[in-house]
């Protein structure tokens, strides 16, 4: 019994929650006790003055987060991180290799990350209200992390240079050599998203689809944030994968880009958010991860951040398509969590870098 | 002078500096100058030969070793590297030497303004310049490409340049290895007496001929030294290929080594990668040191006559045309697109009214929270390192060029070392070296402290070497003579006449520092980002604008800091003189 709770229940879990995910329901609250947000929790993390946040999240808004924690908690000073999920992975790796405790609060948009980590203890358990209340499928059964916000990884096109019906409808379509050299992508040794996508796109369509992606001589940047961008200033017209959110910011900025949800499924992206075992300001992280959690901030995440919430309280803007009526792949981080380095040099031999 | 002078008159003063009123604690501060030298650069360079010789269990292997010929996701890397590299050496001396030549040996017009464009392609840190180039020539957003296609009415995806290449990388490369060249070379031709080209000219040559037949042969133990060092820096680069290569899908011995160390780091390969490019730097200088000689380069006699400057006539124009589109490459078109960027809301803009925006500035300066830590970061290390280092260089330069001690060769040769260890590497190493007991270092500044000194002595050392050689040992002999211990004549006698070479190894390394990316970007932790840290970072989330920004004040910093240490210095100098 005790072999089954340790092993086997994140697998279970994991797969709870996907099957969740995918059919809608609640499986009830497995949840511990949720922590309100206390005066004595604002003033304990007050004293402790500060929050280190490393987050995945593009840097503006990023920052932007950032802003709306120092204006909600005057007095505590938040250190926001930007950097890829993978990066800030290996991050957290060489820092705790070396007893170097220095993130208070961690996001990250490879959901595997958090298996790893509960695997080696490093999270603390923290169940916000509002992740008690609304997200029971998407959160830890331990209460270890919860699913800050998601994306989609799906096609893009600037339409200065392609017409709606010109566009690729799937990525079958990418492999068209007229789209040769015309295309970019970001990288999965640097991306979480991009890694989650490739793990996804690998197990729908096989590496044989990569592989032969390869062959189109596609431009390869780092961060999912960035092919949405040499999207919008024309440096290739087409994107192969890449984050939605950016896309929804640059596309309601006035930018040419449109969005293609691929007809095989749209690599759907969770990114949880956790508070670390090791915690230099324990009360601030909590105090943190509470707030990430609240209505308002989820509120933001879409707003300004084109992200997808799974808070029931927040509103889609007029203009994007709702989750529901987009056909996604499934995401499954207990199956990849053992497989990143295959998934890496798969991509490697395919992609040559 | 009159202070020596005083000193060396009889009987002057002997109580004051009676030899046995003090310690003479020199020996003991050349002990420990040794001792850290030889810890600074051995460490990390033991640790990494460990590492690329055992596996996890600590038994001996070649495993590793072996991965570099017969597996081809390393070998290709270093193919590479050595192509672009020996292009680089070849490019930069074939442009560096001519504008030397112009600069140093003829009388065309803006000589000046070239010299100084020069100096600013190399404080301009080479992974600003990709950047830049980025924003100039990525095939289809790239402005240069915009321009061509709009001026020949193409349609879009037709380009010119496409930066994403291995020619691309050799390019920009380039742009920043060349003044490397320049600068020996154009030291050679400004030191290099006039004698034998008059000689030739009395024989009846032509200019043509003289330049062809004389000056170039005397000009080519320099022309060769900076080739090398053209080929090495390009060697050991890091920041450029990564902006460059990795969209371009391919890698370089520089990006392989730091993608060995992403997650799952395979810190084993890592070592051994570093080894053949550690072999080939040493083995390139060792070739260097037996074709120039132990008198190294440049030094090719005594002053005669001053150099005669050739007339160009009506070439003049021409040849001034040729510098200026030259130095449009690393300098003006560079600076052009990163203040564009800046100011721009996107890179695909026009300037123009509507589009110009505070926004960038903005939010590199009041809303992204690394801003300000990382430039405290940047700060305190440059000071720091460069302090540290100028004294470092100083000390053990005094007893190498005065051969103070038996061991002056070996402390040398450790203080020339780190020259033959690429930054990268030595990121590796020290990360390997300090990051488990006795010492642990990182995550904090010092592991970067100690990263920037090793990479910087070497610079600051042969400064300081040269300076110390020009001044006669006889003034010192003096002062010994009067009763003065090592360490009061080398403050009193040696530190005044040499504060010129002191002020430029200080400036040298503070530069250094300042741009320095292949080993901070191994050793950083969030509270010890440096700005280059923080612009790579920016650029692998493609925020050109932040960047842009970010780019200029470093280059605003950097100028006015080392502006403020020559007054400074210069005024201390002034100050020390009469007295």
């Amino acid at each position: 019994m005790k072999q089954f709770r340790t092993e086997l229940r994140p697998a279970l879990a994991g797969i709870i929650a996907i099957v969740a995910l995918a059919v809608g329901v609640t499986p009830g609250s497995a949840l511990p006790e949720a922590s309100p947000v206390t005066p004595a929790l604002v003033e304990a993390a007050r004293k402790e003055g500060k929050v280190v946040f490393y987050t995945a999240v593009d840097v503006e808004v990023a920052e932007k987060v950032g802003a709306a924690f120092r204006a909600k908690y005057p007095g505590i000073e938040i250190q926001v991180e930007r950097s890829g999920s993978e990066r800030l992975f290996q991050r957290v790796t060489q820092e705790y290799g070396s007893s170097i405790h220095n993130v208070d609060v961690i996001n990250t948009s490879d959901a595997a990350h958090y298996i790893l980590w509960k695997r080696q203890g490093l999270l603390a358990p923290h169940v916000p209200e509002d992740v008690a209340k609304h997200f029971g499928d998407n959160a830890d059964p331990d209460g270890l992390y919860a699913t800050w916000r998601a994306t989609l990884s799906p096609l893009a096109y600037n339409t200065k240079f392609i017409k709606p019906g010109e566009a690729p409808k799937s990525f079958a379509d990418l492999l068209d050599p007229k789209w040769k050299g015309l295309m970019v992508k970001a990288h999965p040794g640097y991306s979480g998203t991009i890694l989650t996508a490739t793990a996804q796109i690998s197990r729908e369509l096989g590496w044989d689809y990569l592989r032969k992606l390869g062959q189109q001589r596609v431009m390869q940047v780092q961060s999912s944030t960035e092919p949405p961008k040499k999207l919008a200033v024309g440096e290739r017209p087409i994107m192969a994968d890449g984050n939605e959110y950016n896309l929804f910011t640059l596309k309601e900025a006035g930018n040419p880009v449109e969005i293609v949800y691929p007809a095989e499924g749209t690599p759907f992206i969770p990114s949880p958010s956790a508070v670390m075992a090791k915690a230099p300001n324990p009360n601030a992280a909590r105090l943190l991860q509470s707030f990430l959690f609240s209505a308002e901030m989820q509120q933001l995440l879409v707003d300004a951040g084109g992200l997808r919430s799974l808070h029931p309280a927040t509103k889609e803007p007029a203009g994007r398509k709702p989750l529901k009526e987009i056909k996604l792949m499934r995401d499954d981080p207990a199956a990849v969590v053992d497989k990143v380095e295959e998934i890496k040099a798969n991509y490697a031999k395919a992609f040559g870098t | 002078m009159s202070s020596a002078e005083a000193l060396a008159a009889p009987g002057a003063a002997p109580a004051r500096f009676g030899p046995s009123s003090r310690v003479d604690l020199s020996g003991l501060v050349l002990i420990a100058c040794g001792l850290f030298l030889a810890a600074l650069v051995g460490l990390p360079l033991a640790w990494l030969a460990w590492y690329a010789l055992t596996d996890k269990d600590g038994a001996l292997t070649f495993a590793n070793i072996a991965r570099l010929v017969t597996d081809e996701t390393l070998a290709a890397p270093l193919k590479v590297s050595l192509i672009v590299a020996t292009s680089v050496g070849l490019i930069s001396a074939a442009v560096a030497a001519p504008i030397a030549w112009l600069v140093a040996r003829t009388n065309m017009p803006g000589r000046n303004l070239v010299r100084v464009l020069i100096t600013a392609s190399f404080v301009t840190p080479p992974f600003l310049g990709a950047i830049a180039w980025e924003i100039l020539a990525a095939p289809n957003s790239g402005l240069l490409n915009h321009w061509y296609r709009w001026l020949h009415g193409l349609p879009p995806f037709v380009h010119l340049f496409d930066i994403y290449t291995v020619t691309g990388l050799i390019f920009v490369d380039s742009c920043y290895a060349f003044p490397f060249v320049f600068v020996l070379v154009a030291n050679a031709l400004d030191r290099m007496p006039g004698d034998m080209e008059d000689a030739s000219a009395i024989l009846g040559a032509r200019p043509w001929r003289t330049a062809w037949r004389i000056t170039l042969p005397l000009a080519l133990p320099a022309i060769l030294a900076g080739m090398l060092v053209a080929f090495l820096r390009s060697l050991t680069l890091f920041g450029t290929p990564a902006i460059l290569a990795l969209p371009g899908n391919f890698h370089t011995i520089t990006t392989k080594i730091w993608s060995l160390f992403q997650y799952p780091p395979n810190p084993g390969l890592a070592a051994a990668a570093s080894i053949p490019l550690l072999l080939l730097t040493i083995l390139l200088l060792q070739v260097q040191s037996r074709v120039l000689g132990r008198r190294g380069y440049t030094v090719i006699g005594g002053k005669a006559s001053p150099p005669r400057l050739l007339h160009l006539k009506l070439w003049r124009w021409p040849a001034l045309a040729l510098c200026m589109l030259v130095l449009c490459l690393p300098i003006v078109l560079p600076y052009f697109a990163l203040l564009k960027a800046a100011v721009t809301t996107t890179i695909a803009e026009p300037i123009s009214a509507d589009t110009l925006t505070l926004k960038h500035v903005r939010f590199v300066l009041f809303e992204f929270s690394p801003t300000r830590l990382a430039f405290q970061n940047t700060v305190i290390l440059a000071v720091a390192t460069a302090t540290a280092g100028t004294a470092l260089a100083l000390v053990v330069a005094y007893a190498t060029a005065r051969k103070l001690v038996t061991g002056h060769r070996a402390l040398d040769f450790l203080a020339t070392a780190p020259i033959a260890v690429p930054g990268i590497v030595l990121g590796v190493g020290l990360f390997l070296a300090y990051t488990r007991g006795p010492v642990v270092l990182y995550g904090t500044l010092w592991i970067l402290f100690l990263a920037y000194l090793t990479i910087e002595l070497p610079a600051a050392y042969q400064q300081l070497q040269s300076a110390f050689q020009s001044v006669h040992p006889e003034l010192e002999e003096a002062a010994r003579l009067s009763g003065a211990g090592r360490m009061r004549t080398l403050r009193d006698i040696l530190a005044p006449l040499l504060k010129s070479g002191v002020l430029a190894a200080w400036c040298f390394i503070f530069i250094g520092v300042m741009r320095e990316l292949s080993a901070a970007v191994m050793l950083f932790t969030a509270q010890t980002k440096v700005i280059s840290v923080v612009i790579y970072d920016l650029n692998e989330s493609g925020d050109l604008g932040a960047i842009s920004v970010l780019g200029i004040a470093l280059l605003a910093v950097t100028f006015a800091i080392v502006y403020v240490a020559q007054k400074v210095g210069g005024g201390l100098a002034r100050t020390a003189r009469p007295a």
